[in-house]
């Protein structure tokens, strides 16, 4: 077991901390790749389309390099040892989506409702956006752990960022779910951002309070409870935010956040038992919240049995609820791709319409390039996630390592919950899908994300490790009992 | 903290698996099932990505097709006279589905039939686009245009259908009030709304029933064919000169109910060949009351009635019913009470009778084509039944050329050609109150004794016409136009 000490020489971590290569010309090597893959497919998408090779085809494949290479002399500038697998990962999923949003924009079905259309230069300013981002992560957070610091404005800040969706005049209710905020032309999601935020929060109170979670703790009932002034101001925040997005009906979020939050306490205590009751809490939530919400019943109804939903959103009377034949329209792209696909554009996932390039965008990939593609993608998203918890283990501070762990886990369940949700897998919950998905506040959050993992991979990979004082956290010798 | 950070990892990886599982799943052992779902608009998509093939009569398409302009569907059927051609090809649209030939042999149509694997591939390999096969039928333009035409001339509800007695293919097929198919053949607003307004609910005189095949009427006067038949075929009558034992008044058997005449006819002890000429009622009554219901009901069953057709388009089954008493057999056996026949079955009748007693099964496929005119499957006509002998037959020909020359079917005459015929006109609704049906059938014969076309025409008759006057005043110049287009394009 090990416990808290001050020098954090005594961590032992599975990459060796001393002459670490930095490894920077793979991570080039492989940004090579992940450009010139979607060119390719840009090409692709226009030769089957109108017969041509699209006419940006040179200005496309110029801005993602550019973008990539800029990314890339940043990070070997001010990250040289970071994980050399996140920024080459990210920017082929990023220009694979980029491709996706591009090849729906073409289709009229799309055009007419106003779903698509122009849309895939608004995602390259996003995109650009997001780097931007990125690299001013990288270039000002010199080191993770002066996000310590910022603990209880996270904590604020988090909240407030919740909470202005329910702002009238600012709040967007966009087909049900308000979890927007529309200011002048531009509508955020600020929940993307507060993942980030929140992740923040959680680490720096988790670290400094671990030790009295995991010890002071009563024993009720074979599980061990914790104390009330320990555990209080971060149930009390994780069940604002949950039921903030309650009343969001943005269930899919809350899933997140608190399967987050169990992740990062079990990391920090090392204590099964909160998985145990992460468990059973949630499983008290969702059974709470789906008895009251019809939005939620809806989609649980849909889930069960999409062709019945198929059915009812045909019909012109129905109970006045919204019916909806998206999951439906997902599976049979899905099904109609088999096993390699149709083929970039030659596809008909548009049948989808509403949320077609944002939370199906999965769809068009399924039809378009089978199951083959859709495998290589999963495993593009798992390789992120476990590059992400591998940084946590090499990572030498508690709280670089319940960051990373907490990011890390939180893409993976968002990439789990939307996937599964288009799948049919689990209900549909309705977020976006990472770096793929059209949507400004996820590609900027999410490169504000990597930017954060990168930032802590340096650290954690740097071959002469500075002992960094930790100035903010409380440290306290603890004898454990173990 | 690193062993629960490896069970994370550990757990990530799990989430990733199951959604490989799920999607394996999905794009793998589900994938034919929810390509291939009706509901999936892909399948429609498919099916409307190429031109359609065409069903042709006479060497000419009376199909075509045409670029959407709008939607996803790439290609669109078109009619040419719909209206006309309607009862023979139905309809094929991308929002209402298809119906009749249309939907038969949509296999052939779209590409997509088994039997086009080998040229489908060829296709692929040379890359030429994919191309339906065509339908080619049996019909005659030029029969099926007067048919048509006379049925608008008329103005009201009818049908037609012509045959050519020695085969059974179907020459003529008309409907009247009929339909454009071409005008909801489209995924439009326009074309819903043109659906809509064709509807029965919408449109009672419901111009989408194919009443040449679907709809069974009385057949009032020209089932007497049958009875004559049926009298002739169990010797109850060997000649048709030969006096009937028919009373008059005659009182049907069981009751004490007369049954009547139309207006003052000489009926009393008649030949058949007269009674035929003049419509009897009481002498075809007394032959049915005296055969019995089980001969009639053989009788009428070999030709056709109490089965449906396939032309392969299918046609309702004419009824004769059974178990009725000795009166109601009289009533049936002059095409009254519960007989009702379609157009179709009527057609076969006298088909059967202009064929020395042989009926042929209709059809209206000649044969199936690949796109490249390659024959994929051909129909070769069948004998269905033998109605009657030979002799008898030719005994009932004689009967039915009388009933043209000198009797109530004089509008069929034809200069040069010899015609047999049979008017009726049937009464219905209750105490006859609806308009009654003029009907005719009849057939042609030429000099070489051979019979190119048997015809029968019915109409719902607005004028309410008496007795068997209807029949030949309204039906008769229909069948007669019909004849002399087919005759005319055997010179």
């Amino acid at each position: 077991m090990s416990s808290t000490t001050n020098s954090p020489t005594h961590h032992t971590s599975t990459i060796g901390a001393i002459g670490a290569p930095s490894r920077r010309n793979t991570e080039l090597a492989l940004l090579v790749f992940a450009v010139v893959i979607p060119v390719f497919a840009y090409a692709n998408v226009g030769l089957a389309l109108d017969g041509k090779v699209p006419a940006g085809l040179l200005s496309y494949g110029l801005g993602l390099g550019l973008l990539a290479g800029v990314a890339h002399l940043v990070v070997r500038k001010f990250a040289p040892y970071a994980d050399p697998l996140l920024l080459p990962l990210a920017t082929l999923l990023n220009g694979l989506g980029l491709v996706a949003i591009w090849r729906l924009d073409q289709s009229k079905l799309l055009q007419a409702i106003n779903v698509a259309g122009g849309k895939a230069t608004n995602q390259l300013i996003y995109t650009a956006m997001g780097i931007a981002l990125f690299i001013a992560t990288l270039i000002f957070l010199k080191d993770h752990r002066t996000l310590q610091r910022y603990t209880y404005i996270s904590m604020a800040t988090a909240l407030v960022l919740l909470l202005l969706p329910l702002i009238p005049g600012l709040g967007a209710n966009v087909l049900g779910a308000k979890i927007w905020i529309r200011i002048g032309s531009f509508t955020i999601q600020p929940g993307e951002f507060a993942k980030i935020v929140l992740a923040i929060f959680f680490a720096g109170y988790l670290m400094v309070k671990r030790d009295a979670l995991a010890l002071a703790s009563r024993r009720f009932m074979g599980l061990y409870l914790p104390r009330g002034r320990d555990l209080g101001p971060i149930v009390v925040v994780w069940a604002m935010s949950i039921l903030i997005l309650v009343f969001e009906t943005d269930l899919g979020t809350s899933l997140l956040f608190f399967g987050m939050f169990v992740i990062m306490l079990y990391v920090a205590t090392e204590r099964t038992s909160w998985i145990v009751f992460g468990l059973l809490m949630s499983a008290v939530g969702a059974v709470g919240v789906a008895s009251f919400e019809s939005h939620i019943q809806t989609r649980v109804h849909a889930w069960l049995d999409p062709m019945r939903e198929y059915k009812l959103s045909r019909m012109v009377t129905h109970d006045g609820i919204a019916h909806s034949d998206q999951l439906q329209q997902a599976l049979w792209a899905f099904g109609s791709g088999g096993t390699l696909g149709t083929g970039w554009g030659q596809g008909h996932s548009e049948q989808i319409k509403f949320a077609a390039n944002s939370d199906f965008i999965l769809a068009t990939f399924g039809e378009e390039l089978g199951l083959a593609g859709i495998m290589a993608i999963l495993l593009i998203y798992g390789l992120i996630a476990e590059r992400g918890i591998r940084t946590a283990l090499a990572a030498r501070d508690p709280f670089g390592k319940l960051l990373a762990v907490g990011l890390s886990g939180a893409f993976a369940l968002q990439v789990f919950v939307v996937a599964g949700g288009v799948m049919g897998l689990i209900p549909l919950t309705g977020m976006t899908m990472p770096f793929l998905a059209y949507g400004g506040s996820s590609v900027i959050a999410n490169w504000a994300l990597i930017g954060i993992l990168i930032r802590i991979s340096d650290t954690a990979r740097r071959p002469a490790p500075t002992p960094a004082s930790n100035p903010d956290a409380e440290m306290t010798q603890v004898v454990r009992p173990s | 903290m690193n062993k629960p950070l490896r069970r994370i990892a550990v757990f990530c990886g799990i989430l990733v698996l199951a959604l490989l599982i799920r999607d394996n799943y999905l794009q793998y052992v589900r994938a034919d099932e929810l390509r291939t779902n009706t509901n999936n608009r892909r399948v429609a998509i498919e099916r409307y990505a190429y031109p359609r093939g065409d069903i042709i009569v006479d060497g000419n398409p009376i199909t075509g097709s045409t670029q959407s302009k709008s939607g996803d569907f790439k290609y669109k059927r078109t009619y040419k006279n719909g209206p006309m051609w309607a009862p023979v090809t139905g309809y094929s649209s991308q929002a209402f589905d298809g119906n009749q030939l249309e939907k038969i042999d949509d296999g052939i149509l779209t590409g997509n039939d088994d039997r086009l694997f080998f040229r489908n591939t060829l296709d692929m390999i040379t890359g030429k686009p994919k191309q339906g096969g065509n339908v080619v039928t049996t019909l005659n333009a030029a029969a099926q245009k007067a048919a048509y035409d006379g049925l608008k001339r008329q103005g009201g509800k009818g049908a037609v259908v012509a045959l050519e007695p020695s085969t059974g293919k179907i020459l003529a097929l008309a409907s009247y009030p009929s339909y454009d198919p071409s005008s909801f053949a489209g995924y439009s607003n326009d074309d819903a709304k043109a659906w809509n307004k064709l509807q029965k609910k919408n449109n009672p005189a419901d111009p989408m029933l194919n009443r040449a095949l679907r709809e069974t009427y009385p057949p009032g006067s020209t089932f007497k064919v049958v009875t004559a038949a049926a009298a002739l075929e169990n010797g109850l009558y060997t000649d048709a000169n030969q006096h009937t034992k028919s009373p008059l008044p005659w009182i049907m058997p069981g009751t004490n109910v007369p049954l009547k005449n139309e207006g003052n006819i000489p009926c009393k002890n008649a030949t058949m060949r007269v009674a035929l000429q003049w419509s009897c009622n009481t002498v075809f009554g007394k032959i049915g009351a005296d055969l019995g219901n089980d001969k009639m009901l053989a009788e009428a069953k070999k030709f056709g009635f109490d089965s449906e057709q396939f032309t392969p388009v299918r046609s309702s089954a004419s009824v004769f019913s059974d178990k009725m008493n000795a009166a109601n057999t009289a009533l049936s056996s002059i095409g009254q009470y519960n007989t009702a026949a379609t157009p179709l079955q009527m057609a076969m009748v006298a088909s059967a009778v202009a064929n020395d007693g042989k009926l042929m099964k209709p059809y209206m496929v000649d044969k199936l084509q690949s796109s490249t005119l390659d024959t994929v499957a051909q129909t070769e006509p069948q004998e269905m039944s033998q109605p009657l002998s030979s002799k008898n037959a030719q005994i009932l020909q004689s009967m039915m050329e009388t009933v043209v020359k000198d009797g109530t079917g004089k509008n069929a005459q034809i200069n040069g050609v010899t015609v047999g015929g049979k008017t009726g006109t049937a009464q219905h609704g209750v105490a006859n109150s609806a308009n009654p049906y003029a009907w005719f059938i009849s057939y042609a014969k030429l000099s070489d004794g051979s019979s190119p076309v048997a015809v029968a025409v019915v109409i719902e008759d607005e004028q309410a016409n008496r007795g068997d006057i209807s029949g030949g005043g309204l039906a008769a110049p229909i069948a007669k136009s019909v004849m002399e287009a087919v005759i005319n394009g055997k010179k």
